[in-house]
């Protein structure tokens, strides 16, 4: 078949303006999720927690609203947060007595039940550490784990194999099986609410504003006056998995 | 609360991993150590172990067909699985198991038990009728010339297959040693011993498996045993046993003379919790009665019906022995918080999804599948003959 140099011009053309059309088309899609399309912009932000171990009073309202902001599971072993009360004993620091009864989710007895009376004791309360090497996203054999743009590690329950391999190598136990979706299930920094500018519900709800969620790439988050005038902390800094859960006045016996 | 001793973070309570994930590492394991062995009499040219070379690529082909299943059991969601194949995440250990499972089930074991078999199958085509004729003729794969030329090049193709399959069963089972080994946030785990101990450990559970099932498999026919084959295999396993051995304590020496932030944590569970399956079971059943049995015969000259008792002896404890090493690394990684301040409890159930029952079944299935390509491709003509 002869083919003309005009037959091959329009051909050309076709498919120019066919794959043009297809590109627009594309991006078109593209736009549809939600990055793009709403006025949040995700790489304008870095999102952290700060947590001021010296305000914690242990009233597990932190606990309470997270299960109830976020549907977590109402029975023991499903946390997106929790508190651990520490007692520390002059004799044997390496050693502390750690509880956290349910989670901390209805606060603590005021005294232990021995009387003890020596010793230190405060609290501490947990989360996801949002992580921006995070050992967890790494494993995930179908990248359901990922970090956002804006520091926020999340999973998609769409896609989660429910293979539990990111359970297993979170080394602050922050991960669960959710029993209802069997799919893995932890705190997501209320990004919900944070992409629509409002704060995670457990620092709502903290009655002595020991939990503060800050944005270190907005030059205006009272973070940096924090961070200059405290000493700053991250759960097992040997792990080297960048947590961006800063404690403050965290005592070197917590792990 | 329940089961629990000291402080668990509240999320750990429940162990994550059953008894299915330790029958994962202990299968692949099985598969891997039974190709090794065959490889023995392919490559290294150990003429003795040649009748239990092609019954050992069939049991490494039963047991591999059944490795994933355990997984698929256990996944959330296993209906996503196919995902690990379509979108794999390149950071993760995990999502190459797919991969490496097909390349070792399509290009080393498939291909090299077909080649091996290739002019038994061509016979049989012709030999049989009816539906056992078409049969065979499929597993040809329509390829009919077994001219002497045509099977030498067979033969050298399947020995360039078997130096391929070397250091891929060497992978499949390292690469599982590597999936625990490289999870930083247990200290039970994170140690690059781990694919290296997993993969000689598999190597030691192969060829017990290979060596049980041939005295079983010739008693059942009523065949002699030939002598000098079960001793070579045995010779083998007491040398893979001793390496495993030594790589194990090297391990456990090092953590018990670093003795870290864990050490406190993972030695009390040594001593209460995993003393059964660790102290008793692994090292001193498991591991330290069969390596002196073995030893024994190296030593002492016993008539053959002793030495096969012994052998059988031996092969017994040690497949109870490795997979009470697979059940110490992955029940017991999960035992303690990673606070390293409490214990959990493994509550196994029976009849459900996870529980002992389908951990049974799914245990057997390898030697239903293993009957059946025995009937369908048995293993002894050639092999008899042969034998000197």
């Amino acid at each position: 078949m002869d083919t003309s140099r005009r037959d091959f011009l329009m051909l050309g053309t076709k498919m120019f303006v066919m794959t043009s059309a297809a590109a627009a088309a594309f991006e078109h899609v593209l736009a549809g999720a939600p990055e793009a399309a709403s006025a949040y912009h995700a790489a304008g932000h870095w999102w952290a927690m700060v947590i001021d171990i010296e305000k914690c009073i242990g009233s597990g309202h932190c606990v309470r609203a997270c299960k109830l902001e976020n549907h977590v599971v109402d029975e023991p072993f499903y946390f997106r947060t929790w508190v651990e009360r520490y007692h520390v004993d002059p004799l044997d620091m390496d050693h502390p007595a750690v509880d956290s009864p349910d989670g901390g989710i209805d606060g603590f007895p005021e005294t232990y039940p021995d009387g003890r009376t020596t010793g230190k004791t405060f609290f501490v309360p947990k989360m996801c550490n949002h992580c921006a090497d995070s050992p967890c996203t790494q494993v995930c054999p179908v990248g359901a784990t990922f970090r956002t743009n804006d520091g926020v590690v999340l999973i998609d329950k769409d896609y989660c194999l429910g293979c539990r391999y990111c359970v297993q190598a979170c080394p602050y136990g922050c991960r669960y099986i959710d029993p209802r979706t069997r799919t893995a299930d932890k705190c997501t920094l209320c990004y919900h609410r944070l992409t629509k500018g409002l704060q995670p519900a457990c620092c709502e709800t903290c009655p002595t504003g020991a939990r503060q969620i800050a944005d270190l790439k907005n030059p205006d988050d009272p973070i940096h006056a924090f961070l200059r005038s405290h000493q700053i902390q991250v759960l097992k800094p040997q792990m080297a998995t960048g947590a961006k859960v800063y404690y403050s006045g965290l005592d070197g016996s917590v792990r | 609360m329940p089961g629990v001793q000291g402080f668990m973070y509240p999320n750990e309570v429940e162990l994550q991993w059953s008894i299915l994930i330790v029958l994962y590492p202990y299968i692949t394991g099985l598969v891997a150590g039974a190709f090794i062995l065959a490889s023995l009499e392919r490559v290294f040219n150990v003429q003795a172990v040649r009748p239990t070379y092609r019954l050992a690529l069939l049991t490494a082909l039963a047991f591999l067909l059944v490795a994933p299943l355990p997984l698929q059991l256990h996944l959330g969601h296993p209906e996503r699985s196919f995902e690990m194949y379509l979108t794999p995440h390149r950071t993760s250990a995990m999502a190459m198991f797919g991969f490496v499972y097909m390349w070792y089930l399509m290009v080393v074991l498939l291909v090299e038990i077909w080649l091996d078999y290739r002019r038994e199958l061509v016979l049989a085509a012709r030999a049989a009728g009816g539906v056992r004729r078409w049969f065979y003729r499929a597993l040809t794969l329509g390829s009919d010339n077994i001219s002497p030329a045509s099977l030498a090049i067979d033969d050298r193709v399947g020995r360039i297959v078997t130096i391929v399959g070397i250091p891929s069963a060497f992978m499949l089972h390292g690469y599982v040693g590597f999936i625990f080994g490289s999870i930083k946030a247990n200290p039970w785990w994170s140690t690059p011993m781990m694919p290296i101990v997993f993969l000689f450990s598999a190597i030691v559970s192969g060829i017990a498996m290979v060596m049980v099932l041939y005295v079983v498999l010739t008693w059942w026919r009523k065949t002699p045993i030939d002598m000098r084959c079960l001793d070579t295999v045995a010779k083998y396993l007491l040398y893979a046993f001793l390496v495993d051995f030594a790589l194990e304590m090297l391990d456990l020496v090092h953590r018990i003379y670093e003795a870290d932030e864990s050490f406190r944590a993972l030695d009390f569970m040594v001593h209460t919790k995993l003393f059964l399956s660790q102290i008793v079971l692994q090292l001193i059943v498991g591991t330290g009665l069969p390596i002196l049995l073995l030893a024994l015969t190296q030593i002492v000259e016993f008539a053959p019906r002793t030495r096969i008792r012994i052998y059988l002896a031996a092969g017994g404890l040690t497949l109870v022995g490795i997979f009470a090493m697979r059940w110490n690394v992955v029940i017991g990684g999960q035992l303690f918080s990673k606070s390293f301040l409490g214990y959990t409890t493994y509550k196994l159930a029976f009849a459900t999804r996870e529980g002992l029952l389908p951990a049974i079944l799914l245990m057997m299935l390898p030697f239903g599948i293993l009957a059946v390509l025995l009937r369908i491709l048995p293993p002894w003509q050639r092999s008899t003959a042969g034998a000197p």
